[in-house]
């Protein structure tokens, strides 16, 4: 496991799925303090639709038109949600329930319809990534690091995926106040002047950047997982914003490593032959570890009586 | 061509004119609604408001259940738009004042199992001052205790918000206003809901903002200490129903007007009102 094979073998997948799970992460701490938790899961359900639409549009599977089609169709959805909202009147979860089920639906039927036989292009990809394809081929051991031909082998998605991360740490770090404030007091943000709308989009817009660049190496399902599972189970560790914002991060990096880990080498270790999904795995373990914080987690109990008075 | 005297003169003459007009106006109203309408889709939920607040009083906006007190209030706060009408404070503009209104919201319009110390909330009252990246420093904290000294809340700093009873939590929105410093204090609905301790304890801060010059507008729920708390009144059941000091607008007649037709609220109205007709006669 150490060494050459390591390198090139895990090393960059167990990277780049890190990466996207942080990245994922950080936004959701504040999505599931807004009760806005699912707009994760609507905007990585959308990604689907989106990426068909720009296949058929382009007639490629290159990065750009795809992430371009999946950043439409989560802006579509984030359009749709808030004109279903308004229009039906009905409840902010209800109304993303609505948009993205219909989006999904009617990209699986685009996918069947559409010739894509040719082209690596279908649901279960959509789903789970390919998270353990993602391998370094030109690594021959950790020498490779400071290797400039070596490197310049790298996945692709590492690269892209590392830029995500940035910008969405960057400026989550930037608006950290005002995105706190209006976070906890939508109302009193707003009488001080901050733009609470640009601020509620442009959180939405971070989610949907880092799912978008997320999808494409490690699937929905971990999307998924990473927008909520990390900062819930943070939210079971500490009373503090900021350290929440940090337990997600560990929470975040341990279920990528360790999710993994245990994907590539847990049946092996069982007696098996076959390794099982790395995505599903890592989403499995980001959910055992919510399980824990929410069983022994310092910061479990809630003070529903307080508010009740 | 004036010499340098007459020019000299003319300003003597141009500044004292200006003092003039300055002493002769009086301080513009701390707030001035005209013609305000507004509607949550068809229904109106304020309806052709004209309403003003002279700086240094103390005004309930008073009225029954879905009158359109709290929608007033945000419509002034610009927290939502109205159909009609303007609103004007300290004779500016909402953008142009912002860094002297400060708005106590319902304590039951937030969640307050957000992860924050009670300390935490107070600093957010200084926003305008940190910005996005200023340091807190200690000079910060240190106001920030200072306003929850004064509600009282002083041993609390550091205790997550959701632990604190409902009035320990409303005196904490009050210390995250005062943190403002602010001019106008626009209050929604300040006493629902909290301890008798709690009551006192922010009716005493706002008697104080007042001696100081400040201004509080409050919607208020209780009529049975509207003539103690506060010195002007505005009735208002979607449309205005009386206006004025609390001597003179706090007739039953008027809050009849104001809660009649409602059986039940009706009743606790008419109850009330006859308690102000009592007072009256022994007055």
């Amino acid at each position: 496991m150490m060494g050459a094979e390591f390198v090139a073998l895990s090393l960059t997948p167990m990277l780049i799925g890190t990466m996207a799970a942080i990245a994922c992460a950080l936004p959701g701490n504040f999505l599931l303090l807004r009760r806005q938790a699912l707009i994760g899961d609507a905007i990585s359900h959308v990604v689907l639709p989106g990426i068909v639409v720009a296949f058929l549009l382009t007639g490629t599977v290159a990065a750009l038109p795809m992430m371009l089609g999946a950043a439409g169709a989560a802006l579509l959805c984030v359009g749709m949600i808030e004109a279903v909202r308004r229009m039906a009147r009905i409840e902010a979860g209800a109304a993303m329930g609505v948009v993205f089920t219909t989006l999904f639906a009617a990209g699986v039927l685009l996918l069947e319809q559409s010739d894509t036989s040719g082209v690596h292009l279908d649901v279960e990809h959509a789903l789970y990534g390919s998270l353990e394809s993602l391998i370094w081929l030109d690594a021959t051991g950790w020498s490779s690091l400071l290797d400039p031909v070596a490197l310049a082998g790298v996945p692709p998605e590492l690269p892209r995926m590392a830029l995500a991360l940035a910008v969405v740490t960057l400026v989550i770090g930037l608006a950290w106040r005002p995105l706190a404030l209006s976070t906890f007091d939508e109302g009193y943000a707003a009488t001080l002047g901050l733009p609470v709308r640009a601020l509620g989009l442009g959180l939405v817009m971070l989610a949907a950047l880092a799912a978008v660049a997320a999808f494409d190496a490690v699937g929905s399902i971990i999307v998924i997982a990473m927008f909520i599972c990390p900062p819930a189970a943070a939210r079971m560790m500490t009373d503090r914003l900021s350290r929440q914002v940090g337990w997600s991060v560990v929470f975040a990096t341990l279920s990528a490593v360790v999710g993994y880990t245990l994907a590539g080498y847990g049946p092996l270790w069982l007696g098996y032959n076959n390794s099982v999904s790395a995505a599903g795995m890592i989403a499995t373990v980001s959910g055992l570890i919510l399980g824990v914080a929410m069983a022994a987690g310092p910061c479990r109990r809630r003070a529903g009586a307080a508010s009740a008075v | 061509m004036m010499g340098p005297d007459a020019v000299s003169r003319q300003r003597i003459e141009l500044a004292s004119s200006a003092r003039q007009r300055q002493s002769a106006a009086a301080p513009p109203p701390a707030l001035a609604v005209s013609g305000l309408t507004v509607a949550y889709g068809e229904k109106p939920a304020v309806f052709s408001v004209d309403m003003t607040v002279a700086q240094g009083t103390m005004t309930a906006i008073v009225g029954p259940n879905g009158a359109g007190k709290s929608t007033l209030l945000k419509a002034v706060l610009g927290l939502v738009k109205p159909l009609s009408g303007e609103v004007r404070l300290f004779d500016l503009p909402l953008s142009r004042v912002r860094d002297r209104l400060a708005y106590v919201p319902q304590r039951a319009s937030v969640d307050w199992d957000f992860p924050a110390r009670v300390i935490d909330v107070v600093l957010m009252g200084l926003h305008r001052e940190l910005g996005l990246l200023r340091r807190v420093r200690p000079e910060h904290l240190d106001r920030a205790r200072a306003c929850l000294a004064r509600v009282g809340m002083e041993d609390f700093a550091t205790r997550q918000i959701g632990q604190l009873s409902g009035g320990q939590q409303q005196r904490v929105f009050l210390a995250r206003a005062l943190a403002q410093s602010a001019d106008l204090y626009l209050l929604d609905e300040p006493f629902a809901g909290v301890d008798a301790a709690t009551e006192k304890a922010i009716i005493a801060v706002l008697k104080d903002l007042q001696a100081e010059g400040r201004t509080i507008v409050a919607v208020h729920h209780d009529l049975s200490t509207v003539r103690a708390y506060f010195d002007h009144l505005f009735l208002i059941n979607t449309r205005p129903i009386a206006a004025g000091p609390v001597a003179e607008a706090f007739t039953s007649a008027n809050l009849q007007r104001a809660y009649g037709g409602r059986l039940g609220e009706a009743q606790v109205a008419g109850m009330q009102a006859d308690g102000v007709q009592g007072q009256d006669t022994i007055r």
